[in-house]
């Protein structure tokens, strides 16, 4: 069952372009033009819940297919002027055992590794490095870093004629309605922990090339994690229906390398504009280029 | 005894006028009436999802400005405000007049009254007053929620915003206007018309059967309304307490859903599904049963594994009682409630599958001719075949947490319910229009009406998949450039779609017009169902003679 298994997963790798849950060329972190599968991972669990996705891709559309198939030729053999008597069968134990235990073999097939993956998001392979609270507002977001000394600041979505003053105007990098003031900076290749919760409706915490999702709910404090494997500037937008300003409270996070995080951190504790205009200058030039080659 | 000849005199044949409509205790004539609800309802509801697609059409905020402006008279930044909260609202609305006002009345008050009855060999319902009362409980419902469009919700906006699901604190302190009120009045009047509708439904079926028809025996329909019905009677009490206990929150003081004096937002929620997903089963079995009846007078054999079929839908309405918190896998739900949600909902398929399959089995060496009524229960069967496997992955926690509250979600819900629960509305409309009325239509219209919608919906829904996929939220008024390509194709969908109800009305006009005679049976040996057996449209009163049952 193992071995199908794995070989079943490494098929979905391989094959992925064709259905609808490839992983196809454009390797992104925000969404992009005519796109048709998950934004590109930029973290393991977003591999995995991809490989997933792929993984039931390939008994989904096959089921598809059959039923398809079974259809038209139902119509095509089956149609009153190529079978005028029709036959007055109306059971077959075998057959209906058959229709009944397949689908349940199929999802056992996918319960498998999907109970995998559900547990693995609740199983942080290690202890987080850092904790950040997001608590989101009408309609903004709160990010408090826990560490000595807090560093807490507001992130709402970029405003137009905020661009040239923030340095934003490049609207590739910067796209209007996902990218916001202040981004949550965070290093690469570290345990994050977010806490999540609201002040005033329900809103949701989601980073679609993490793998992340979880709703902000007044009163209570809800926790994801995440580990960023690649620098860059990551995108996603609130996800629970919060009111007239729902499409307007994007979420951004900047990862970045474990030096420049330091340097930002101290920085940001006196002046969060002068603190983001530093890494900007650092980081920005790179990631144009790394846009450039997608 | 001398009451019942008296009474004899006047029951053959009906009141004249309004008063044979507003007074009648007729199982046909309320049927009817619920159907003409759900046409009005259904362009109502319509229109504002296409209002919704014009503005997705491109990025940016294009037309609900400018309809606020109309409507509510607001202006510059006032109008851009005032139309981003009428977006929500028109969302909601859509929502809550296609499920409450569209697919239950057309299904079930519509198709169930008029035929239940009749399949069973029953002379009307059990309790025709209750169903008379039933019936015009639902237009009030209506104006309440359509005048809940009117008035203040939150400073600077009218009409309820909060979606269909009304999760609190939203619907508490983040609306606190009348709006949500009126609405909450609205759901609770249409629950009470369905409850009063699923206890005459039951009563009917378990009673007044002929003789010789037991349960066994009975029209898949009849087995599928059955169903239905208790799903409502179970869940319906549920959705009216947990809006109760939202509107003592919004109006007298109470905590049930405030976390600051003790309360849980959460709980509504999970109230709020216990009743929201038997709901969209509600939606979806009434129409499995049309569908297995049309499969089957079109193929001209049996339904294949009868059995099988009834208790696959009896299965589907238990199971649907413990999927609920399928719908929350990201409120923060431990790892083991996840995993028994993803487990339970997952079991679904399987009598879904069932029922699938047996419908192509029905076909199958059958001698299928293809009707109006066939073609779309043969775009019903794939299309929610679509939408059934996209649930499968749905059901999945894990790949949830990225599905989530995306158009992908979106997609999947309309392919089983606007592409399925809609083709099965009408596929049983072209299947009975001719026995409710005794006109045929024109085939040629109907068809034209099939084709134009089968593109349109699959246009306006496929690519919400990819939206989804690409992490597109839901119920935003506005969206990252990025997104722009798939929500043209889908708006043009829109647009098709709307031409086809434009081609659905005028071929009703034309039916009407021609009065094509129909005759008692235009579907042949295939239609084997006691509707068949009364001439068309059937009398006033049936099964004065109760029809024995082999």
């Amino acid at each position: 069952m193992r071995k199908f298994l794995a070989s079943a997963e490494f098929l979905a790798g391989t094959a992925a372009s064709a259905v609808l849950f490839s992983s196809a060329a454009a390797r992104a972190d925000q969404p992009r033009e005519w796109e048709m599968t998950f934004q590109a991972p930029a973290t393991d669990m977003m591999r995995q819940i991809e490989r997933f996705g792929n993984y039931t891709m390939w008994f989904i559309v096959p089921i598809t297919i059959l039923v398809l198939v079974l259809l038209l030729v139902c119509i095509v053999k089956f149609r009153a002027s190529a079978n005028p008597v029709p036959s007055k069968t109306s059971h077959n134990t075998l057959i209906e055992v058959i229709w009944t235990v397949g689908p349940v073999i199929v999802l056992l097939l996918i319960a498998i590794p999907s109970f995998q993956l559900l547990t693995a998001q609740y199983t942080p392979p290690e202890e987080a490095k850092l904790t950040v609270k997001a608590t989101g507002n009408q309609w903004n977001w709160d990010y408090e870093y826990q560490v000595d000394k807090a560093l807490t600041f507001n992130s709402a979505v970029l405003q137009d004629g905020d661009r040239a003053k923030a340095g934003k105007e490049d609207r590739g990098l910067y796209p209007r309605l996902l990218a916001v003031d202040n981004e949550l900076v965070v290093p690469v290749n570290t345990m994050t922990r977010v806490l999540v919760t609201a002040t005033d409706v329900i809103h949701s915490f989601a980073m679609p090339s993490f793998g992340i999702k979880v709703d902000a709910v007044p009163g209570r404090t809800n926790e994801t994690w995440f580990k960023a494997e690649k620098e860059g500037l990551y995108y996603g937008q609130c996800s629970q229906l919060c009111g007239k300003d729902h499409a307007f409270m994007p979420i951004a996070i900047r990862v970045v390398s474990d030096a420049q995080f330091k340097t930002w951190l101290e920085a940001a504790k006196t002046s969060l504009p002068n603190a983001n205009k530093a890494l900007m200058a650092e980081v920005d030039g790179t990631n144009k280029v790394a846009a450039a080659g997608n | 005894m001398a009451e019942a000849a008296a009474h004899d005199d006047h029951d053959h044949k009906p009141y004249h006028g309004w008063v044979r409509w507003v007074y009648s205790t007729n199982h046909k004539d309320i049927g009817t009436l619920y159907l003409i609800f759900a046409i009005f309802a259904g362009i109502v509801g319509g229109a504002l999802s296409v209002a919704i697609r014009m503005e997705l059409q491109e990025p940016g905020i294009q037309i609900f400005s400018g309809l606020a402006q109309m409507v509510y008279g607001m202006n510059g930044d006032a109008a851009i405000d005032g139309g981003k909260s009428m977006y929500n609202a028109f969302g909601t609305a859509h929502a809550l007049i296609m499920i409450f006002f569209m697919v239950m009345p057309a299904l079930i008050g519509g198709f169930a009254n008029w035929m239940v009855p009749i399949m069973i060999g029953a002379p009307d319902m059990a309790f025709p007053r209750m169903n008379n009362i039933s019936f015009w409980l639902l237009p009030p419902a209506f104006i309440l929620l359509l005048s809940s469009m009117f008035v203040p919700s939150a400073p600077g906006a009218f009409g309820v915003g909060g979606g269909w699901t009304i999760y609190p604190p939203l619907s508490t302190s983040g609306q606190p206007g009348p709006a949500m009120d009126l609405a909450i009045l609205s759901i609770h009047i249409a629950g009470a018309s369905s409850i009063l509708g699923a206890i005459n439904f039951i009563t009917t079926i378990f009673n007044m059967r002929a003789p010789g028809m037991t349960l066994h025996k009975m029209p898949l329909f009849a087995w599928s309304v059955l169903v239905t019905a208790f799903l409502l009677l179970l869940s319906l009490p549920v959705l009216a307490g947990a809006i109760t206990m939202l509107l003592t929150d919004r109006n007298f003081g109470t905590s049930f859903f405030v976390p600051d004096n003790g309360g849980d937002p959460l709980l509504f929620q999970h109230l709020f599904w216990f009743f929201g997903h038997p709901e969209v089963y509600i939606l979806i079995l009434p129409g499995f049963g049309i569908i297995s009846h049309i499969v089957s007078t079109f193929s001209k054999k049996p339904v294949f594994g009868y059995l099988g079929m009834a208790y696959a839908m009896v299965a589907i309405g238990a199971v649907g009682f413990i999927v609920w918190a399928h719908h929350m896998y990201t409120t923060g739900l431990s790892l083991d409630t996840q995993r028994y949600f993803v487990f339970a909902t997952m079991v679904i398929a399987v009598p879904t599958g069932v029922k699938i399959f047996s419908w192509i089995a029905t076909m199958w060496g059958g001698s299928i001719s293809f009707k109006p009524p066939m073609l779309w229960a043969l775009g019903f069967i794939f299309l929610f075949t679509i939408g059934g496997v996209t649930g499968v992955q749905l059901a999945n926690a894990g790949l949830d947490r990225s599905l989530h509250d995306t158009y992908f979600v979106i997609a999947h819900f309309h392919y089983v319910l606007s592409l399925g629960a809609v083709f099965a509305i009408f596929a049983g409309w072209y299947y009975w229009f001719p026995k409710m009325t005794g006109y045929m239509y024109s085939p040629v219209i109907a068809n034209t009406h099939f084709w134009v919608t089968f593109v349109g919906v699959n246009l306006i829904f496929f690519p919400q998949h990819f939206l989804g996929l690409a992490g597109m939220p839901r119920r935003t008024i506005d969206y990252p450039d990025a997104f722009a390509g798939w929500n043209y194709v889908s708006s043009i969908g829109s647009y098709i779609s709307a031409v086809g109800v434009a081609i659905f009305l005028y071929g009703v006009f034309e039916a009407f017009q021609k009065k094509r005679v129909a005759g008692a049976n235009p579907w042949g040996e295939g239609a084997t169902t006691l509707e068949w057996q009364l001439p068309s449209p059937p009398p006033f009163h049936q099964w004065e003679q109760l029809p024995k049952i082999k």
